[in-house]
């Protein structure tokens, strides 16, 4: 490419090499051919995916997997239309992301023009920030500011969209633009009276239960968290997406909260004098009652987003800023706290209400997750797509290290773990990856197992085959007198047979005696991606449980003897 | 308003006008920005007024929607999040000069066209046309005076209202 750029595609890709960009997931289509075609001499990789929400996923778990935003490139129109769960999944879980669409020339826009879709205005409630790019010149002020906004404060996907005449059009502007975001605010000064007021608090506290969440990984906080912890001596339970910013494994932990969370984390949250959040929303997975929720307890929230501060929980204290400094400030001020009673008293609660399932009666996915964890000693990056494999997962690999847990969490999206993986693999190259999925979800982007091929990754897919859709069951069978409407997932392929197709190597897992041994086998095959089939038993049901809209007082760490109200919260 | 929207804008009792002056970056696409905040927490916006700032820039956004107190806070965190936006600030009623303007088409005939001139006159409206059958007045003041203005001219027949919607300033040296 020459140095100098001479079209608006030049500068763009020239742009993105400048912010270190190493890899595009794209899919190519008429208005992006100028940029495709610049892409052509760059030193950025291209990963052709199937299928443009795969892209999507792929960034996203990229993205979570090191730290550094994913991009995306797909063309105008449906192109960038299946683009859209995949940045609304990344915005959900503040996902740092960049979306790079195609666009109709602008002599073409608002004319319906050849696949032209007003991806601005469509995009607009699941980006940070979004830019239509009127001006090849524009480039270089409008990709720094992209990436600044996209991986700074609250991190979040931003869309950029490109008409083809822009992309093509004559370059003639400097390539050191500054940004121009006055409205653009990172919290970034503590507030030192609250921090006094936090320290105040916790000092006091005899019963206190730390609460960390997504916030917490994306600041880089888990030593300072881990320091508090372990100099105030109180219990840590995680969210789903916290998983990983603070050891499941350490003797404080309490391991996940929530509507599928420990029994011993969730009855702490009942019994807890004190509740500190690091970068948690609140949100109804943990909180499906906020009038009942942590009744008594002081709550102190620890957000950058200052919009997320009294959202749900009105919080006795808070901090709005970064939670690494916050942790970092607030250890300055507090006290060894004398929890000893209150750790006992979970202590037992927890060898009262274990996680637990039975090894015997068929092939269960715990007993897959359990051996998982075991073989790869809890080193491994784990993806998961969304449902009763993902809960299973979440209780049973047990996470130490930051970015090594990707799920989709407030959106919930089926087919995000496959792609995700493929991300995350080319993120974190020597580590192994694992993909948890369930036959549903799979079949949403299975398509891109042509990608992993192409890209001879060695991920290992795991697919829990009970051919449900099992958490809807789930729910039909507890609150809907079982009445299975709409999920039963017959005419599932052969997955082996599947993976074959692809070329990829598949392994067959029908009996529990066989799950170390395929998990081996599987686990040591490094040739490329392989798939594991495993045809687990089909009506299993994921506890603990708290029925949507209830508070934590309503756990059920088993199947309910009595017959059950409809739930009141809304999934 | 079905009953989702009541829990999220508040119940009648504790519902009242809030005025917001947004000041954003001049760029299209801002307003659908900051009105899908509004929208999808179930506020109508009553007004909005959006104008050209001093230099060009920037745009100053003047929006008066009804809801109760803490959801009124929680939009303004949400639209002073935007990256487009400034600043987002509600003044309370002391700090800040509001004005807004109408104008009214009223049925004037020769038997009551002079009572009409004399309420006109002393609301200090101006008459823009005049023809056999009707006026067409402009008010400009509080949104109380214009709404008594109105409530007034009633029974002459009002044939057509437009108004403005409420403008701000904030008093003194502070910057609105």
């Amino acid at each position: 490419m020459p140095k100098i750029p001479k079209t608006g595609a030049e500068a763009l890709i020239r742009c993105l090499e400048k912010e270190g960009v190493e890899y595009i997931f794209g899919y190519p289509g008429g208005s992006v051919i100028p940029i495709f075609d610049v892409l052509y001499d760059s030193t950025i990789k291209l990963v052709l995916t199937r299928h443009e929400q795969g892209a999507s996923h792929m960034a996203d778990g990229y993205a979570r997997a090191c730290g550094k935003p994913g991009v995306v490139l797909v063309t105008s129109g449906p192109g960038a239309t299946n683009t859209i769960t995949g940045v609304f999944n990344a915005h959900m879980d503040s996902v740092p992301m960049i979306v790079l669409t195609g666009q109709t020339t602008q002599s073409g826009l608002g004319k319906d023009a050849f696949q032209e879709a007003d991806i601005f205005d469509i995009s607009m409630p699941v980006v940070k920030h979004s830019y239509l790019v009127r001006d090849p010149n524009d480039f270089p002020r409008i990709v720094r500011e992209a990436f600044h906004i996209a991986l700074t404060g609250r991190p979040g996907p931003v869309l950029i969209d490109i008409p083809k005449d822009v992309a093509s059009g004559d370059f003639t502007g400097t390539m050191n633009a500054e940004m121009d975001i006055p409205g653009y605010k990172i919290p970034n000064e503590l507030d030192n009276d609250e921090i006094l007021k936090i320290a105040g608090h916790l000092n006091r506290s005899q019963r206190p239960l730390l609460l960390v969440g997504h916030g917490a990984i994306i600041a880089r906080a888990t030593v300072e968290i881990k320091s508090l912890a372990e100099k105030l001596q109180a219990p840590v339970a995680n969210t789903m997406l916290g998983k990983g910013g603070f050891p499941e494994t350490h003797p404080l932990s309490l391991g996940m909260i929530g509507m599928h969370g420990t029994a011993y984390a969730n009855i702490a949250l009942t019994k807890c004098d004190l509740i500190m959040s690091f970068g948690s929303r609140w949100d109804d997975r943990i909180n499906g009652d906020n009038a009942r929720f942590a009744p008594g307890a002081i709550k102190i929230h620890i957000d950058i987003d200052p919009a997320e501060i009294g959202k749900i929980v009105k919080p006795d204290a808070m901090i709005i800023g970064d939670c690494r400094q916050a942790a970092d400030e607030l250890l300055k001020h507090i006290n060894t706290l004398n929890t000893r009673t209150w750790l006992r008293e979970l202590n037992i609660i927890r060898k009262k209400n274990p996680l637990r399932y039975k090894k015997q009666g068929g092939l269960k996915v715990q007993h897959i997750v359990d051996e998982l964890y075991d073989l790869t000693k809890g080193q491994a990056v784990i993806c998961t797509d969304v449902g009763q494999h993902q809960m299973w997962t979440s209780q049973y690999y047990l996470i130490d290290e930051p970015d090594t847990w990707i799920s989709s969490g407030g959106a919930g999206t089926m087919g995000f773990g496959f792609p995700a993986a493929i991300g995350a693999k080319i993120a974190r190259p020597t580590k192994t990856v694992c993909v948890i999925s369930g036959d549903g979800g799979f079949q949403m982007t299975m398509m891109e197992l042509a990608t992993a091929k192409n890209l001879n990754l060695p991920l290992k897919i795991i697919i829990m085959d009970n051919k449900y859709l099992g958490m809807v069951r789930q729910w039909q069978d507890l609150f809907f007198d079982n009445r299975l409407s709409g999920v039963t997932l017959d005419g599932n392929p052969d997955f082996i047979k599947l993976a074959e197709s692809y070329g990829i190597k598949g392994f067959r897992l029908k009996r529990s005696a066989d799950v170390k041994k395929i998990l081996s086998l599987a686990l040591a095959y490094n040739d490329g991606p392989c798939v594991i089939h495993a045809d687990v038993v089909r009506e299993e049901n994921v506890y603990p449980m708290i029925p949507a809209g209830k508070s934590a007082e309503h756990l059920m760490t088993e199947r309910p003897k009595r017959k059950l109200e409809k739930p009141t919260g809304s999934t | 308003m079905s009953k989702k929207n009541e829990i999220i804008a508040g119940t009648e009792e504790n519902c009242a006008s809030h005025t917001i002056s947004i000041y954003v970056a001049n760029k299209p696409g801002v307003l659908v920005r900051v009105a899908q905040v509004f929208a999808r927490r179930g506020f109508n916006i009553d007004s909005l007024v959006v104008s050209s700032g001093m230099d060009g820039k920037f745009s100053r956004m003047t929006i008066t929607a009804q809801g109760n107190p803490e959801n009124i806070e929680q939009i303004k965190k949400h639209v002073s999040k935007l990256v487009d936006v400034i600043n987002a600030i509600e003044h309370t009623n002391l700090d800040v000069i509001e004005k807004e303007m109408t104008l009214v088409k009223i049925a004037a005939n020769n038997s009551s066209r002079t009572e009409l001139l004399q309420l006109i006159g002393h609301f200090k409206g101006e008459t823009l046309d005049f023809t056999d059958s009707s006026l067409i007045v402009q008010i400009a003041g509080s949104t109380e005076k214009l709404n008594a203005f109105l409530s007034l001219a009633q029974r002459f027949g009002i044939l057509e209202i437009v108004r403005t919607g409420k403008i701000s300033i904030a008093r003194g040296k502070e910057l609105t």
